[in-house]
């Protein structure tokens, strides 16, 4: 039987203020334990939550990033269970009325098309403490820091049928709440949680499997491995005439499995009712368009102009509008002079290519859209061949100065001198009599081929400066003529 | 004309007026109450902790404030807190052996507010455990007993504070109403006491019961102290966002204002076949004085009034068994020995340490709002709730004051309802609507039924505590029943102040 797998994204994000949501403790991370935790976080008798009004405004512009329903009155609810990490014994998040409604969120995919995730609600909460295992032998120690961090819980409708389209949504994720400046969208310090809705249905099939969840997955790489394992698992058993489990799992990347946490977890009755310890918020439209006229211009905008202003492909130009700083330099290195495709492919080649190499992002490479401009006026008016151009690519990450000082210094001038390249051409001919031979004896096809040892020699004696195209022209004039 | 004043039944307002002509010293009021507490309290049992250096202290620094001219109508006054009220350095026990041990690092806020006006704490008093009961006899530390007649309950919550401004203990205290926690046993101790308009009173610091009804209040010998002390307590909180951004008015101008014309609105299911004719009487005689003040009575309705109580007592302990989930053994407060693992640390921790009325209510709670019963009951009640609220608006339409008892009898014998949770809960239908609405409550003494007293209950506007005030202060003008004294067999009092 052939299987669709049908999955629902649930992220927690934490919202990058300076204090926690209900209480002014600091939300840096890193800290040693529970020194940023006041009384209202430690959940102390008589102590009140204080509605963090930076959280709302955040959650505000999120909703607006996504084209949701901001709600004009929502409320918070108390959410009881009991855990060490969980100060309070229950959590206040938004359960009845959350701040965000239904929204579209439109995914650039790699074949340039737009796959529009349609998000169900965003509501705010606060984030747990940490349970810590290693610090004594036999005990559990509580670390309560980060108890109280603002999070925002946005949920999809379960519209993901592939691995690439979640990891996909989760990157065009990253980069609108980085561009909204609301979360840093660190994922390997938990500012950035995926709760993965997994199940699979025959082909055809309009209702949906039993699912599972998949909790805390935190990279991208992750969340493709534990969807791959999970669909695998799921079928699986499927196949073998099994039945899903409704339950929460965990994806261990070491072992690359996903196993099941206690079952006591799923059975939970988490008692919600609204908490009356703090008013509803009620937010007017007044308040949206003040927050809506600050916003930046957001990636799928920004992602639109590029195509049309710089008549780039959909893919580069959503690649290149991934962040802000990205987009940024592109526009810098456009402003230079430089052509769009030229400087976007080299953006999105070269330059990201030894990004990664060297685990930089854009904001500490070692080259400035300047230098990748002056590099790409080099090869626009031919002063560079592409394999002359790596080169001083190579040079510009080296720190050797800008693209004409590494070309004088390295002497990498493409020669593009008819005079000086026949010279070379006619040497070649003369020291290979066989090989002239052999190519005049041959048809089209195969002088096609045998051209190749010329060129590679040519090369070879102008050190690799000659420009490609004329010689090509000089050589075949040549070759054809004799 | 004598202005010796009897230190066991003075008035905090009579006490200012000493202080500021420096007929006494606060440090000689605290001393003396002080010494009364030691004498009296292990009858009572009304105090459960005394901090005796430290209220010293706090006297002689408000002597020395008073001296340089810098003194607040409060300054040098003693008082008793609550036991629910936390009290940086004094342990804050909500009667409970799960706080036993638990010192707060903070004071709530109406404890800052009192201690910047300059009174001096003289202890923590007595309650039932967490706030549960109308009778004083689910405290951790031993139930509080009615100075009026040791067989007797003081009424709860704030039965301690009750008994100890009845016993002489203090002139003033704080105290909390969630149902009727400081009007009931205000009435059942012959004191005066006030629950303000939910939101008038910052809850920060308050340890909480059902945070939607709690609300602190003053618990008094006079009108005039309520007023006094409301003064102090009241204010929006930037630590509660419940409190209510609204003007403070002195709630002590305009007090001995003439009550000509007042609508008074006497809700028929409050006078009902229910009500005991003693009751009743006491509560006419203290209406027939409002009158003759030149109130007008009003017979108006309350129709939801005994929905209230199951309103009531599936909100209360649904809030509570979410507020009471924080005391888990792991951060502070009781903790089993040895626990087995983590459930079995929360199992015991919490059975040991919470009462059975505690418990009771835990339970009741958490299945009120279980998946499945949530509908039925929690959202329910949160309808039935708004429909009590109308019903008082509509009433307000037509009169200024409701007027009723504050509880439907006089204080009854240790034990005699403690077997029987339904009983107690009848304790506060007189009560709870109150909270449930939101409004302010005020408990006056009307008298005695065979040597207990009863309370007159007068019920405002939401965030028209003056007017309430203004309608017993008038009442108190004219008549004595604040004044009564329970018969204690110790009477301390010395003549401080002298013959004229």
């Amino acid at each position: 039987m052939r299987w669709e797998t049908v999955m629902g994204l649930e992220v927690h994000l934490q919202l990058a203020t300076q204090s926690k949501i209900f209480s002014g403790a600091s939300t840096r991370f890193g800290a040693e334990p529970n020194v940023q935790a006041c009384a209202i976080d430690l959940g102390m008798p008589g102590m009140l939550p204080v509605l963090n009004e930076q959280a709302v405004k955040f959650a505000v512009m999120f909703g607006l990033g996504v084209d949701a329903a901001i709600g004009k009155r929502s409320i918070f609810d108390r959410k009881n269970y009991f855990y060490p990490d969980s100060p309070k014994g229950y959590q206040i998040s938004q359960f009845f009325e959350p701040i965000v409604g239904e929204g579209v969120f439109d995914i650039p995919m790699a074949d340039g098309s737009l796959f529009p995730v349609r998000i169900t609600r965003a509501h705010l909460e606060e984030d747990a403490g940490k349970s810590v295992h290693d610090a004594y032998a036999g005990q559990t120690g509580i670390d309560l820091n980060r108890a109280g961090t603002p999070l925002l819980e946005i949920v999809t409708e379960p519209d993901f049928r592939t691995a690439e389209q979640a990891v996909a949504y989760l990157k065009a994720l990253h980069s609108l709440v980085t561009y909204l400046g609301i979360s840093d969208g660190n994922m390997a310090e938990g500012s950035m949680r995926c709760d993965i809705n997994i199940s699979l249905r025959p082909e055809g099939s309009e209702e949906y499997g039993t699912r599972t969840e998949i909790k805390n997955v935190n990279s991208f790489r992750f969340v493709e491995r534990a969807i791959a394992v999970e669909v695998e698992r799921q079928m699986d058993l499927l196949e073998d005439g099994g039945k899903i489990t409704q339950e929460t799992r965990l994806y261990d990347a070491d072992k690359n499995e996903t196993r099941s946490m206690r079952s006591k977890e799923v059975a939970n009755d988490y008692r919600y009712f609204p908490e009356p310890d703090l008013l509803p918020i009620v937010i007017t439209d007044d308040y949206i368009e003040a927050i809506r006229a600050t916003l930046p211009e957001l990636p799928g905008a920004k992602r639109q102009r590029f195509i049309a202003q710089y008549a780039l492909g959909e893919y580069d130009a959503a690649l290149l509008v991934s962040t802000q700083e990205m987009a940024r330099y592109f526009e810098a290195a456009v402003q230079q002079g430089a052509a769009a495709k030229l400087v976007a492919n080299w953006i999105l080649g070269d330059l990201s290519a030894a990004m990664n190499r060297d685990e930089l992002s854009i904001s500490d490479c070692p080259i400035s859209a300047e230098q990748l401009a002056g590099l790409v006026a080099r090869i626009a008016d031919n002063t560079l061949s592409s394999k002359l151009a790596k080169q001083v690519f190579e040079g510009l990450w080296a720190g050797e100065g800008s693209a004409d000082d590494i070309i004088e210094k390295r002497g990498l001038k493409q020669v593009s001198d008819s005079g000086a390249l026949e010279a070379l051409v006619a040497d070649v001919i003369a020291a290979n009599p066989d090989q002239v031979a052999q190519y005049r004896a041959a048809d089209d096809a195969k002088r096609k081929k045998l051209s190749g040892f010329f060129v590679g020699q040519i090369m070879k004696a102008s050190k690799g400066q000659a420009n490609p195209q004329l010689l090509n022209q000089l050589l075949l004039a040549k070759l054809n003529d004799g | 004309m004598t202005d010796a004043i009897d230190f066991d039944s003075a008035t905090a307002t009579e006490l200012s007026q000493q202080l500021a002509e420096g007929k006494c010293s606060s440090r000689e009021l605290t001393e003396y109450y002080l010494k009364r507490i030691d004498t009296l309290n292990p009858a009572i049992n009304a105090v459960i902790t005394v901090c005796a250096d430290e209220a010293i202290a706090v006297a002689e620094a408000a002597d020395r404030r008073r001296a340089s001219g810098d003194a607040t109508p409060l300054t040098g006054i003693p008082l008793l807190h609550k036991d629910i009220f936390c009290t940086q350095g004094v342990r804050t026990s909500c009667a409970s052996k799960m706080l036993d041990n638990f010192v707060p690092p903070y004071d709530a806020t109406v404890v800052s507010k009192l201690n910047a006006a300059g009174t001096v704490t003289l202890g923590k008093t007595n309650m039932d455990e967490f706030a549960m009961g109308s009778s004083n006899e689910t405290s951790f530390y031993g139930a509080t007993r009615n100075p009026w007649d040791t067989e007797c309950i003081p009424g709860g919550s704030s039965g301690g504070s009750a008994a100890a401004i009845a016993a002489g203990f203090a002139p003033l205290s704080t105290g909390t109403d969630t149902g009727g926690s400081i009007r009931q046993p205000a009435s059942l101790c012959g004191i005066t006491g006030l629950k303000p308009t939910y939101g008038r009173v910052s809850r920060r610091g308050i340890i909480a019961f059902a945070s939607s009804l709690d609300q602190a209040g003053p618990m008094t010998r006079s009108v005039e102290d309520c007023a006094l002390m409301l003064n102090a307590m009241a204010g929006v909180d930037a630590g509660d966002s419940t409190s209510a951004d609204i003007e403070v008015p002195d709630f002590r101008a305009g007090l001995a204002d003439d009550i000509k014309g007042l609508r008074i609105g006497l809700p028929k299911e409050y006078f009902s076949d229910d009500l005991s004719p003693d009751v009743a009487a006491r509560i006419q005689a203290a209406l027939a004085e409002l009158e003759a003040e030149g109130a007008i009575l009003v017979d108006i309705e309350l129709p939801h009034t005994r929905q209230g109580i199951a309103t009531y007592y599936v909100i209360a302990p649904a809030e509570a068994s979410a507020n009471l989930s924080r005391y888990d053994g792991v951060r502070f407060g009781h903790r089993c020995e040895n626990p087995a693992d983590l459930q079995n640390l929360y199992v015991r921790s919490r059975s040991e340490g919470f009462g059975e009325e505690v418990q009771r209510r835990i339970l009741v709670g958490t299945y009120a709002l279980s998946s499945g019963f949530y509908d039925a009951y929690f959202k329910k009640a949160q309808q039935v709730r708004r429909i009590i609220h109308q019903d008082f608006k509509n009433a307000f339409d037509k009169v200024d004051v409701i007027a009723g008892p504050a509880a439907p009898g006089t204080a009854y014998k240790l034990g005699a309802k403690a077997a029987d949770p339904l009983a107690m809960y009848m304790e506060d239908v007189y009560t709870l609507s109150v909270n449930l609405a939101g409004l302010p409550g005020l408990s006056i003494p009307a008298g005695l039924i065979n040597e207990l007293p009863i309370g007159l209950q007068l019920i405002g506007r939401a965030f028209d505590e003056s007017t309430l005030l203004r309608a017993g202060h008038r009442l108190q003008m004219r008549t004595d029943w604040h004044r009564a004294i329970p018969p204690l067999s110790t009477k301390t009092s010395p003549t401080l102040g002298g013959q004229a």
